[in-house]
Formats: C-alpha cells, sequence, structure tokens
C-alpha cells in the first residue's frame, strides 16, 4: 500500500515538473494547482484504509491509475450494473448516480433527484444536487474484489494441498504442503483440540477456514502492491460477519450448561441473581460483547497498524512541504519506522488470526460445556 | 465515520464468499488434510513402536546369539579339552604299549640269545665229548692194540674192582 503511496507522490512530482517545464508561461496557474494540492495527511490515511469503488494503482488526480470495478446496485428493484471510472474519481454523474460528497454520505453511491435523476456529465461544484443514498448496493468494491481474490487464493492453495494428500499418502510434504502443513497442525493442536476435546471434527473446519482467510487476508494487507493492498480485515463489516457467524456457531452449538451459566451462574453469591438478576444480566450482555469485542479487536489492530504505518509515509510528506531538505533528512527515519512497523503488522497478522480463532474455539468450547472444562482453564492460564 | 460503518454491499459479499469458501473447504479440503495428517501421524507412530518392538527383538536376539555363542564356546572348549585328553591318554597308552613290546622284544631277544647260547654250550659239549670220546677210543684203541696190554688192564680194572 505504501509503495503505491511512494509511486503516487513520484508520479505527482514528476507530473508538477512536467508542467512547469510546459507551461513556464503560465505560472500562476501552477501556483494555484500547487496549492490545490496540499498534503493533507488525515484524509490521505483514511482514504488509505477505507473501501473505495474502484483500485487504485498508482498517481493522483486526473493522471492516476485505478482499476475500475463493477458498480451493481438494486435501484427500486431495477438492476443496474456500469463500471466505477464512469464516476471520474467523483467528479461526475453516471444515469443520474454519483458519489455522496457531503459529510454523511461520502464513500457511498447516491441518486439524484428531480432534473438530475438521469444527468451523466461533470457535478459542479458548489451547486446543490437533491439526492438520497442507493440503499441495495453490492458493487464489487476494492475490498469485496481483494475478498474474491484472497477465496480464489484459499481455495488454490488448500484445494492443490488436499490434493497432494490425497495423491501422495503417507509421505514427506513437500512444497505447499510444507508450508502450511506446520500452521494446520498449529491450530489443530494448540487451538482446537485443546478447546474443543472430543468435538474437535465438528468445528476444525470452521476454525480452520477462519484461521486461514484471517491469515492470508491479514498478509495481503500488508503487501503494497495490487493483489495485496486492501484493507480488508480491517474492515468493521468483514470482522462484523466473522465475529456474528463465531456468535451464530456459539449459539447454535450451546447445550444446557451454557445457558445454566448464563441465568444461573454457579459460585455467585444469591444476592446478585435475586431479586435484581444481576449476574443473568452481565451474563447475558457477555454473549453479545464477546463477539463484538472479536470484531473490534481484529478491526482495531489491523487498521491501526496502516494508519501508523502511513502516518509515518506522511511525515516524508509533511517535513516536505515546509522544506524539500528536511523532508529528505526526515525520509530515513521515516522508512526505518515504517520498515519496523512492517515488521510489527507481519507479526499482528499472525496473531491477530490466532487469536480470533482461539477466541472462537474458546467460545464454542464453553458453550458446549461438558467435561472439558479442565483443559480449557489450563488453556487460559497459559 | 466511514471507517466504522460497515456497508451492505461488503456484508453481502462476505457473507456469500466465506459461505462459499467454507463449503469448498469444508468439503474438498479439510477432511482430506486432516485425514491425511492423522493417517500419516498415525503411520509414523506405529513404525516408531514397531521399530522399537524390532529393537528390543533384534536385543533379545542379540543376547540369545552371544549366550549361544557363549556356550558354543565352551563346549568346543570342553571338546577341545577332551580331545587333547584322550590324545594324551592314547599317546601315554601308546607309550606304554610300545615300551612293553620293546621290553618283551627284549625279553624274547634274551631269551633268544640265551637259548642260543644254551645251544651253543650242549652243542659245545657235546663236540668236546664226541671229540673226548673219539679221541678216548683213539687212545684206547691204541692202548689196548696187543694182548698183554689189554690183560693189563682188565687186570686192573679187575683189582679196582673188589667184590666183596
Amino acid at each position: 500500500m505504501v509503495c503505491a503511496l511512494l509511486m503516487v507522490f513520484a508520479c505527482q512530482n514528476g507530473f508538477a515538473q512536467a508542467t512547469e517545464t510546459a507551461e513556464a508561461d503560465n505560472v500562476e496557474a501552477v501556483a494555484e494547482a500547487a496549492q490545490e494540492e496540499v498534503f493533507d495527511a488525515g484524509p490521505f490515511i483514511i482514504e488509505h484504509v477505507i473501501d473505495s469503488y474502484g483500485w487504485h494503482i498508482c498517481g493522483s488526480g486526473e493522471k492516476s491509475v485505478t482499476i475500475p470495478l463493477p458498480v451493481i446496485l438494486f435501484d427500486e428493484g431495477r438492476p443496474v450494473v456500469f463500471l466505477s471510472n464512469k464516476f471520474h474519481h467523483g467528479e461526475a454523474a453516471y444515469n443520474g448516480y454519483a458519489m455522496g460528497w457531503e459529510e454523511n454520505t461520502k464513500g457511498r453511491i447516491v441518486k439524484l433527484e428531480g432534473n438530475y435523476s438521469d444527468y451523466t456529465g461533470h457535478l459542479e461544484e458548489g451547486e446543490a444536487y437533491a439526492n438520497h443514498v442507493c440503499k441495495w448496493d453490492i458493487s464489487i468494491t476494492k475490498n469485496v474484489c481483494a475478498l474474491l481474490i484472497s477465496i480464489i487464493l484459499i481455495t488454490c492453495i488448500f484445494l492443490s494441498v488436499a490434493k497432494r494428500y490425497r495423491e501422495h499418502p503417507d509421505e514427506v510434504p513437500s512444497g505447499l504442503q510444507a508450508l502450511v502443513e506446520p500452521l494446520i497442525v498449529f491450530i489443530q493442536d494448540e487451538v482446537i483440540t485443546p478447546s474443543l476435546g472430543k468435538n474437535s471434527n465438528k468445528y476444525a473446519p470452521y476454525l480452520l477456514t477462519l484461521f486461514f482467510f484471517i491469515f492470508l487476508n491479514n498478509m495481503l494487507g500488508i503487501v503494497p502492491i495490487f493483489p495485496g493492498g486492501a484493507n480488508l480485515t480491517g474492515n468493521i463489516a468483514v470482522t462484523g460477519i466473522l465475529a456474528l457467524i463465531t456468535f451464530f456457531v456459539t449459539t447454535f452449538s450451546s447445550g444446557k450448561e451454557y445457558w445454566k451459566d448464563i441465568f444461573n451462574t454457579p459460585g455467585v453469591p444469591w444476592w446478585l441473581k435475586v431479586p435484581l438478576p444481576l449476574m443473568p444480566l452481565v451474563e447475558t450482555i457477555g454473549i453479545f460483547t464477546k463477539p463484538f469485542v472479536l470484531m473490534v479487536r481484529l478491526f482495531a489492530n489491523i487498521t491501526a497498524g496502516h494508519i501508523i504505518t502511513l502516518a509515518f509515509v506522511s511525515l516524508i510528506f509533511i517535513f516536505g512541504q515546509m522544506n524539500p531538505v528536511i523532508g529528505w533528512a526526515v525520509s530515513p527515519v521515516s522508512i526505518f519506522f515504517y520498515i519496523f512497523m512492517g515488521l510489527m503488522e507481519l507479526l499482528v497478522a499472525f496473531i491477530q488470526a490466532f487469536v480470533f480463532t482461539l477466541l472462537s474455539a474458546m467460545y464454542i468450547g464453553m458453550a458446549i460445556g461438558e467435561e472439558e472444562h479442565e483443559e480449557k482453564t489450563a488453556v487460559v492460564e497459559a | 465515520m466511514e471507517l466504522i460503518k460497515p456497508s451492505f454491499g461488503l456484508i453481502f459479499w462476505m457473507l456469500i464468499g466465506f459461505g462459499i469458501l467454507f463449503f469448498i473447504l469444508a468439503k474438498f479440503a479439510w477432511p482430506i488434510i486432516t485425514n491425511g495428517i492423522a493417517s500419516r501421524n498415525k503411520k509414523i507412530a506405529d513404525q516408531l513402536e514397531e521399530a522399537a518392538k524390532i529393537h528390543e527383538e533384534m536385543q533379545s536376539l542379540n543376547k540369545k546369539h552371544d549366550e549361544m555363542m557363549a556356550q558354543a564356546k565352551n563346549e568346543r572348549d570342553a571338546l577341545l579339552a577332551e580331545a587333547r585328553k584322550v590324545s594324551e591318554e592314547m599317546y601315554e597308552k601308546a607309550k606304554l604299549k610300545a615300551s612293553a613290546e620293546s621290553q618283551a622284544m627284549i625279553e624274547d631277544a634274551k631269551k633268544a640269545i640265551y637259548f642260543e647260547k644254551m645251544k651253543a654250550i650242549t652243542d659245545a659239549k657235546n663236540a668236546i665229548a664226541n671229540f673226548s670220546i673219539d679221541i678216548a677210543q683213539k687212545v684206547i684203541t691204541e692202548e689196548l692194540k696187543d694182548r698183554e696190554k689189554q690183560e693189563a688192564l682188565v687186570e686192573k680194572w679187575l683189582e679196582d674192582c673188589h667184590f666183596n
């Protein structure tokens, strides 16, 4: 991602220089353009962390290279499909559809109303267009695209590994198999079996899929160039769905013990339950906070890592704006911290995938209850 | 705020995508992989156990082999010792026998020599007697050629013979 940013700025500078030499007589216009392109780190960072309708490769403004992705909308039950480059980076409308520009519609597609309901063309600055947000938007955004790529990647990896196991049973692992097998064994032996005991086989497919999905997307998120770079596991929708699935799996596999622990918690004084059901209330909230925390933890960790990384890169340009010399002087420090953060992110990519899987496994294990209690406490202590 | 606002599209695709991914992996990948690992683990464990068993067997075989070797050695030593004893005995016996035989031969030789000597002595005696007789005969014949001498002799003998 950051590499792409560097390219962005390289292109920008190159572009600026070219303009300067070519249009030496139009100095005022250039100065004005430069004035407009004041670097603002906040929106710049957020822009790179959130989802978007096109996959930005390099460059900025009109010169940027962006892979257009399909926009798919259901407008009053009518499917609408077109490529995102029709928006011209949010400056144009297409058949009455445009990128939201107001505070509450930013980053979403809006439908213009009234005279503009079929308008195609440039949107004038400062003009008030009546609009409403398109609710049923299932566009292939950058994150959806990254999701599909990662799904294809994971499927290819594990089907080929499975093929290897099928065709060469009981042989020394090699290639891709040797790469993923230690991870599979680690998750099985350290996460699934201690948490779930004899129910391991039933939940192993979900937990393994979960781990590898999060891990691979975390790793792809660190890669700054095309197939990587989308902040998928740092998106609240993605982590939310994963947490929601864990929540449903937990709830539907829960046994009698689980609900008894919630509504009649053992080992707690009676006055915490009657007449005011304090403990049951806390425990009931706990049912929902657990997946909520799962969602927030993964989202926050990955997004925070990206934000910090981007902030270090932004530093170069912030200082560079004051004086190019300071910018150059700051860059080694920034790059050093950038690399350091990159390594941290590698660690975080694994740890967060591991933690999400471990907690999911433990929640499911707790919900099933039964006799694996001792094993679980051992894991918690460890 | 955009950062923490989940978008409908991503939720939609995430549900479908993750669902499909889970379905594919749960059906075509995880069972094969986990069973593959489990089966290999089992195979390795079995082989280790087998190796341990074989090692134990080897050790017992080795022990047995050593025992047999020791026994064989003992037996060989015993046999050798016995053979040596027998040969010594035979040698002794042979020696004894040989000496006895030589003794006997010496005895025989001695006897033969004695007989031969005696025979020679006897022969010599006989020869001497014969010679003596012959000489005596010749002497007597010479002495008794004439009548007077015979008579004188008879006379003498008669005189010697006292008929009383």
